[in-house]
């Protein structure tokens, strides 16, 4: 479904001499209703690559073809008509746009409330209490979180991309996001990339891809990577999150 | 009324049949339909430019409707509009005022509205201004005088979307001990439009309070003025905001002065002018709308 040839993609750096490699000949390639987790430090490339599928960062190298199709020159309004989605790491604010219009501008088309609201209890949110809220500061970033997974979910994409969405759901479980994994993945017979550290996450993948440094060091099913991951990570909060030591693998 | 007028009555004021309760019509420069309601009489100016409102006290839960609509070219229509408000009254007030100038002159409409507003009096008041037709000028100058009594409170509601090529908006407010005024204002400019707004607002009384909100966006090569003054003369609360949406080559000018005269005044201005923050469009984008839909929905979300 999604292949990434030889991805590159290289900044200038502050002072404008010379030049940082940010990802670096990154190849990856997405099978249909493959679920794929990427994982790796801060820093490493995730979310640029991320957005880079998405067309908002363009690579300097290499190219993206999706459903037989390069899309590497497409913009991002061609990829989201392609049925391409990405959930923000940081959820974007604005003012006056409520969750109802935002899950309309999704969809595509006039929602029912009760639509609405579906996509709201999906994510644990009570819908009577969030339908007119508007999207801005008033918002918890983990309220955030979920309402931009609620937009992915009313779009019904055929490839979702999510950024950390486990970042700030302390209180909801991880049980349901899985769930959401899950339902999307039989629902719209869709594949899925999910950035993630966290262990209940990386044990539901297809696949894992650890990035360090803007490169790939590890990419194979659950199976071959889990193992490798485990031997190398380090508890980091009282065993809770799963949290690979990588500058040592790196 | 012909059918540009009716649209223009829609426009502004949300009706084509006449409405429940008082109202006044104003047509081309004359009151053409009056009503009173129990407890709202309107009395119409000898001079004919405009009309006196008188509102018992204790009148509660009514609406008056006094729109005003231009459609002969060339009317200049200056108003005196009066209003005294009894006390323990909580009323709606829906003004607005429409032209369609499709001919070569300029058509104008200044209103001026005094409003008196009685103790524990709670008023709100709604302007929608709009303009359509061909380049020949449509112009607006409101002016709003507020003087709000011992615990009173206003809300004064002023949107002016499209159309209107000039328009100087006065506001001046005096609030008395404990009364509570709060401005929403939303203005939208494009072309060569050109927009001023200008309040200066007397904190008079001991917990008087106001909050003053503006909204705006400038398209093309519009201009928008935002004066506020206000004037902390006791123990008070003062809070204005300007939060400003630049696009193409328009000008945006903010201008607050927040002035203290007494210790226990608490004063704050806050003011915002830029354009369209890029990830809002970039988030758009990835739902799959165009560059300019996605511009079009986060405008008119924020002028909501
Ligand atoms: N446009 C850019 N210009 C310069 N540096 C960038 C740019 N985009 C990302 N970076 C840098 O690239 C690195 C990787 O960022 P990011 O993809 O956000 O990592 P991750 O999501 O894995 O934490 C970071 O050091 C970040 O500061
Ligand atoms: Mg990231």
């Amino acid at each position: 479904m999604l292949e990434l040839k030889n991805i590159s993609f290289e900044v200038r750096d502050e002072q404008g001499a010379g030049s940082r490699e940010i990802l670096k000949d990154v190849s990856l390639c997405l099978e249909d209703r493959e679920f794929m987790v990427i994982t790796g430090p801060n820093g490493s490339g995730k979310s640029t690559l991320a957005k880079i599928i998405m067309g908002i960062v363009k690579p300097t190298r290499g190219q993206i073809v999706f459903d037989g199709t390069d899309i590497t020159e497409a913009d991002v309004t061609e990829r989201a008509r392609m049925r391409i989605g990405y959930a923000f790491q940081q959820p974007v604010r604005f003012k006056g746009i409520n969750v109802s219009d935002l899950l309309r501008l999704a969809a595509g088309h006039e929602l029912s409330n009760d639509q609405a609201c579906r996509y709201l209890s999906e994510v644990g949110l009570c819908a009577v209490d969030y339908i007119n809220r508007e999207i801005n500061a008033s918002l918890s970033g983990g309220e955030l979180k979920r309402i931009e997974i609620a937009t992915l979910l009313a779009r019904g994409t055929r490839l979702s991309v999510f950024d950390e969405p486990e970042a700030g759901i302390d209180l909801w479980s991880f049980q349901n996001l899985t769930r959401i994994f899950e339902k999307m993945r039989n629902d719209h017979n869709s594949a899925a990339i999910i950035i993630s550290h966290q262990e209940r996450i990386l044990r539901i993948a297809d696949t894992i891809v650890m990035l360090a440094d803007g490169r790939v060091v590890k990419q194979g099913s659950r199976q071959e990577v889990m193992p490798y991951l485990m031997a190398h990570a380090e508890p980091c909060e009282i065993g809770k999150n799963f949290c690979p030591d990588l500058q040592r693998l790196a | 009324m012909n059918s540009n007028a009716e649209r223009i009555l829609e426009t502004v004021a949300g009706f084509r049949q006449l409405p429940e309760g008082a109202f006044n019509i104003r047509h081309n420069g004359k009151g053409v339909n009056l009503r009173n309601s129990p407890g709202i009489s309107i009395i119409p100016r000898k001079d004919g430019k405009g009309i006196t409102v008188k509102v018992k006290p204790g009148t509660v839960g009514e609406v008056m409707h006094i729109p005003v609509v231009i459609d002969q070219s060339g009317i200049i229509d200056l108003v005196y509009n009066d209003f005294f408000i009894g006390e323990d009254c909580d009323i709606e007030i829906m003004a607005g005022c429409g032209i369609h100038n499709d001919g070569l002159h300029l058509t104008q409409h200044d209103g001026i509205h005094t409003f008196h507003i009685g103790r524990n009096s709670r008023v709100r008041y709604v302007e929608k201004h709009y303009g359509s037709g061909g380049t020949a000028k449509k112009v607006l100058n409101p002016v709003t005088n507020l003087y709000l009594a011992e615990g009173a409170y206003m809300e004064m509601d002023t949107v002016q979307i499209e159309g209107v090529d000039t328009t100087k908006r006065v506001t001046n407010a005096k609030l008395l001990e404990k009364a509570t005024l709060v401005v929403k204002e939303k203005l939208l400019t494009s072309g060569n439009q050109t927009a001023t707004t200008d309040y200066e607002i007397d904190l008079d009384g001991c917990g008087a309070g106001v909050n003053l909100v503006s909204r705006s966006v400038a398209k093309g090569s519009s201009m928008q003025e935002f004066l506020s003054k206000i004037n902390g003369n006791n123990e008070c609360h003062g809070h204005s905001e300007c939060d400003a949406i630049i696009m193409d080559n328009a000008v945006v000018t903010a201008i607050p002065v927040v002035r203290a005269n007494h210790v226990d005044a608490s004063l704050i201005h806050e003011a915002a002018i830029g354009k369209i923050a890029g990830e809002q469009i970039t988030k758009l984008l990835t739902l799959g709308l165009t560059q300019e839909e996605a511009e079009a929905e986060i405008v008119n979300g924020f002028l909501r």
